[in-house]
């Protein structure tokens, strides 16, 4: 239960064994390089832009093809195969596909071309077919449309709009100077839009003829296709369908090379690690013939790191201690239960430098808050096995996913036994079906209490282990002072709240309030009574006049302390938002009972039973799902809100080593040891 | 005559009672859970992979309509209507069972809203910031404390009605 400790450690080391320890110490992955010392004169950088970037592409190419293979040769992957995690590989084969990593880059670009060649396929598919369509109304012409007449007669092609009739065209015609001799017109095909049509005239005529039409909005058509609109379309067809086949053949040649799918997978983490590798290679500074590499180890590999490097190649280890300005990173570490909650520790925040690492204490509240706010034992029993079962079948999935789920299988647990505490079996299960389907009512009895029976009962218990989380939780404030030598502040912002607080509650407790809530009244000596006053006559005086002991202004100092007596009211409204443990246990019980009363409402017989069961399963999935939501985010809150608020900060950086970065596999080295 | 229309009148205050709860809580959920879905719809057209997260973000303003609808079966069970023989209550009876209502009814309604309104906004974290997730989650749960707290006195008051 801590946060681990840091050493700073410096390589001085020569320029030939460079990559070297830099691999070595990327495939340790224990340090976060971090170069302390600003540049020094003879030392300088290298740049390594130019060939990161390099690699940076190549891994992307691969990552691209990896995807174009995905959406043609699709790998069959089922609901859960997100929590598989990463596939081991041998050593021996990543060393075979980097061996060939040219080749298969330029596999990587052919896919890539070949995924445009599809692309730009697919387009001229849809342009080909916008000229289909626009051909569509000149399908009945049966000459070519670029067709301009016979020896004497002028043929006209195009198009006025929808609203014209074909007998005010030809009143139009009659009217244009000089009049045409004879004017035929065709209606090709109309509809709303326009109208399409085809003109004879004599060709002495035409000039006049075509003015007269303009007038009418006359256009021509904007393609001109030198055969007969319906070959055309023939034509545009077959194209079409050439190009169909040839998208069908690229499919294939893309699926053909579904095989190195794996071995690109591996080029690609090839290159992303070299990636990384040039990316520290840049920041470390080098003279002509040394170069410096420093950064953060935890303590406990800082013997491993010594044994790697320092034993191997020429260099300068040098160890120190983290010095008071640095702020090191954050790395925790936690036996196998508590370290289940520290993905929810992570996302309020890592405990800066110096802090405590609260990690081990919330992870009992958790999973008792969790277990009380689910508290159904069905519902535990499914979780907790589920998780299990999960985590047995997907042992290599990512670290953080695995925490959680196995935290998810400790909050089943402990909602299995709030469950038996409240009687809680899918709700009431089985005194509906007992009572319904075999005519005598069966209840298992809980082994505490039922809370719906018992509201009040239930209450007082969620808000006293409020009253403990939140103690807890300033206890840990007093702790962290004590540690830091600040004992004035112990005092006065721990020892005296307590006080006071406590006070307070010793107060309540014989009062009739508690006795109407909790429907039983508590008697204490005179003696505590006593000892109850002084105590809150006793803290509530202190904190009027130590809380504000950074001001010098008496006048001020004792308004400080008088404000601060206020917070009695967060304290307060703390202490209420525990009332969420009762409301969020009793919604599951009762939509529970929804649920099965719902079930039962079809009666006895097959019919009674196909329909419980229907109604049973969708309900029950339904409430579990809401319920298990509400938990986790009302737990979560309570953790975060009540307990840190009382001495928690976080704000620390996440420990963040220099390692071997993949993606898609972890290479596992076979016989030969590391 | 007038008279016992008036004093037979407590079932039906009762079951209004039951009606308020569910009616005013899960029209604040609804409200609530369309406000956040229009949010989330946007980010999952933007980035499908974070589909899981923001259909939490989503249900979070989902829950008052759960309590409106917890505190309308406990009433209904309360006053018999659920088992079949309806207990006869006095108007003043029924009025007490309609006031324990309002409570889950109204901030139901109004935290619903506003909490659909403060996951929409969480919905934007997640897109901009996925790691930050346990962060935008408490937002808004911090709504829906007074909820709770009005499901919990809705809860305390039906129950304590003696019929």
């Amino acid at each position: 239960m801590a946060v681990l400790q840091m050493q700073r450690i410096s390589i001085c080391g020569l320029k030939k064994d460079r990559k070297a320890i830099l691999e070595k110490m990327q495939s340790l992955g224990v340090m976060e390089i971090s170069q302390a010392t600003e540049e020094t004169e003879g030392f300088e950088k290298m740049d390594t832009v130019n060939a990161r970037s390099g690699f940076e592409r190549k891994a992307h190419a691969a990552d691209q093809a990896l995807a174009v293979l995905d959406i043609y040769a699709p790998q069959k992957k089922s609901l859960l195969s997100g929590l598989e995690g990463k596939a081991l590989v041998e050593r021996e084969e990543f060393s075979q596909a980097v061996g060939n990593k040219e080749e298969l880059i330029r596999t990587a670009d052919a896919i890539i071309a070949k995924s445009k060649e599809i692309a730009e396929a697919k387009a001229a598919i849809l342009k080909t077919e916008n000229q289909i369509e626009s051909l569509l109304p000149w399908l009945s012409l049966d000459v070519p449309m670029s067709y301009t007449g016979t020896e004497k007669t002028s043929l006209l092609i195009g198009t006025v709009s929808g609203d014209m009739t074909v007998d005010e065209l030809y009143g139009k015609i009659a009217q244009a100077e000089p009049a045409p001799a004879g004017v035929d017109i065709q209606v090709i095909h109309s509809d709303k839009d326009a109208c399409f049509l085809a003109i004879i005239c004599l060709k002495a005529d035409e000039a006049a003829v075509e003015e007269a039409l303009r007038s009418c909005g006359f256009a021509r058509p904007s393609q001109v296709i030198d055969k007969k609109p319906c070959e055309q379309k023939e034509l545009l067809e077959a194209e079409i369908t050439k190009l169909n086949t040839e998208i069908k053949e690229t499919e294939a040649e893309i699926t053909s090379f579904a095989g190195s799918r794996r071995d690109l997978e591996l080029v690609s983490d090839y290159f992303r690690t070299r990636a990384d590798k040039y990316e520290v290679l840049g920041t470390l500074p080098q003279s002509q013939r040394t170069f410096v590499m420093s950064g953060y180890v935890p303590k406990k590999y800082v013997a491993a790191v010594e044994k790697a490097i320092g034993d191997k190649y020429d260099c300068v280890l040098d160890i120190e201690d983290i010095k008071e300005d640095e702020e090191p990173p954050t790395l925790l570490s936690n036996n196998g239960f508590s370290s289940s909650v520290e993905g929810v520790l992570e996302s309020y925040g890592l405990p800066h430098k110096g802090e405590f690492d609260p990690t081990t204490i919330m992870s009992f509240f958790y999973v008792f808050f969790f277990g009380m706010m689910l508290s159904d034992a069905a519902y535990g029993a499914i979780i907790a096995i589920a998780c299990f079962i999960v985590l047995k079948k997907f042992p290599r999935m990512g670290e953080g996913m695995h925490k959680t789920i196995k935290m998810f299988m400790f909050c089943g647990v402990s909602t299995v036994v709030w469950g038996i505490l409240f009687g809680g079996y899918f709700g009431n299960v089985v005194d509906i079906v007992s009572e319904t389907f075999f005519g005598k009512l069966v209840t298992v009895p809980a082994l505490w209490f039922i809370p719906l029976n018992d509201p009040m009962r239930l209450l007082v218990y969620s808000l006293a282990f409020g009253v403990v989380h939140l103690f807890v939780g300033l206890g840990i404030k007093g702790y962290m002072e004590l540690k830091e030598g600040r004992t004035l502040d112990f005092f006065c912002d721990v020892v005296l709240w307590f006080a006071f607080l406590i006070g307070l509650i010793m107060l309540l407790l014989p009062s009739d309030i508690f006795a109407s809530i909790a429907q039983t009244k508590i008697v204490f000596p005179p003696v505590l009574n006593t000892v109850a006053k002084a105590l809150a006559i006793g803290g509530a005086l202190g904190l009027v006049l130590m809380s504000g002991r950074e001001s010098k202004n008496p006048i001020l100092r004792i308004a400080l302390g008088a404000y601060d007596i206020y917070n009695i009211t967060g304290w307060l409204s703390d202490v209420l938002s525990y009332s969420r443990l009762l409301a969020l246990g009793l919604a599951t019980g009762v939509i529970a009972s929804v649920v099965n009363q719902m079930g039962s409402m079809f009666g006895k017989g097959i019919v009674g039973v196909i329909g419980f069961i229907l109604v049973f399963l969708v309900g029950h999935t339904l409430n579990l799902a809401i319920n298990l939501l509400g938990a986790y985010v009302h737990t979560n809150r309570l953790q975060f809100v009540e307990f840190f608020g009382k001495f928690y900060e976080g704000g620390g950086k996440p420990f963040e080593p220099f390692k071997s970065d993949t993606k898609y596999v972890t290479i596992q080295d076979g016989k030969e040891a590391k | 005559m007038d008279a016992s229309i008036w004093s037979n009148l407590g079932l039906v205050y009762a079951l209004l009672g039951a009606a308020v709860a569910v009616f005013l809580a899960g029209a604040g959920s609804a409200i609530g859970v369309g406000i956040a879905g229009q949010a989330a719809s946007g980010v999952v057209s933007e980035d499908p992979s974070k589909f899981a997260k923001v259909l939490i973000m989503q249900l979070l303003p989902g829950t008052q309509g759960i309590y409106g609808l917890l505190v309308g079966f406990i009433t209904l069970s309360k006053v018999g209507l659920l088992g079949g023989g309806a207990a006869a209550l006095d108007p003043q009876t029924g009025l007490l069972v309609l006031a324990a209502c309002l409570p889950i009814g109204i901030v139901g309604l109004i935290s619903g809203k506003y909490q659909g309104m403060t996951s929409a906004a969480s919905i934007g974290i997640v897109a901009k910031k996925p790691d930050q997730f346990g962060k935008a989650m408490l937002f808004p749960a911090m709504v829906e404390t007074y909820a709770i707290l009005a499901l919990l006195i809705s809860i305390l008051a039906v129950n304590a009605v003696q019929i």
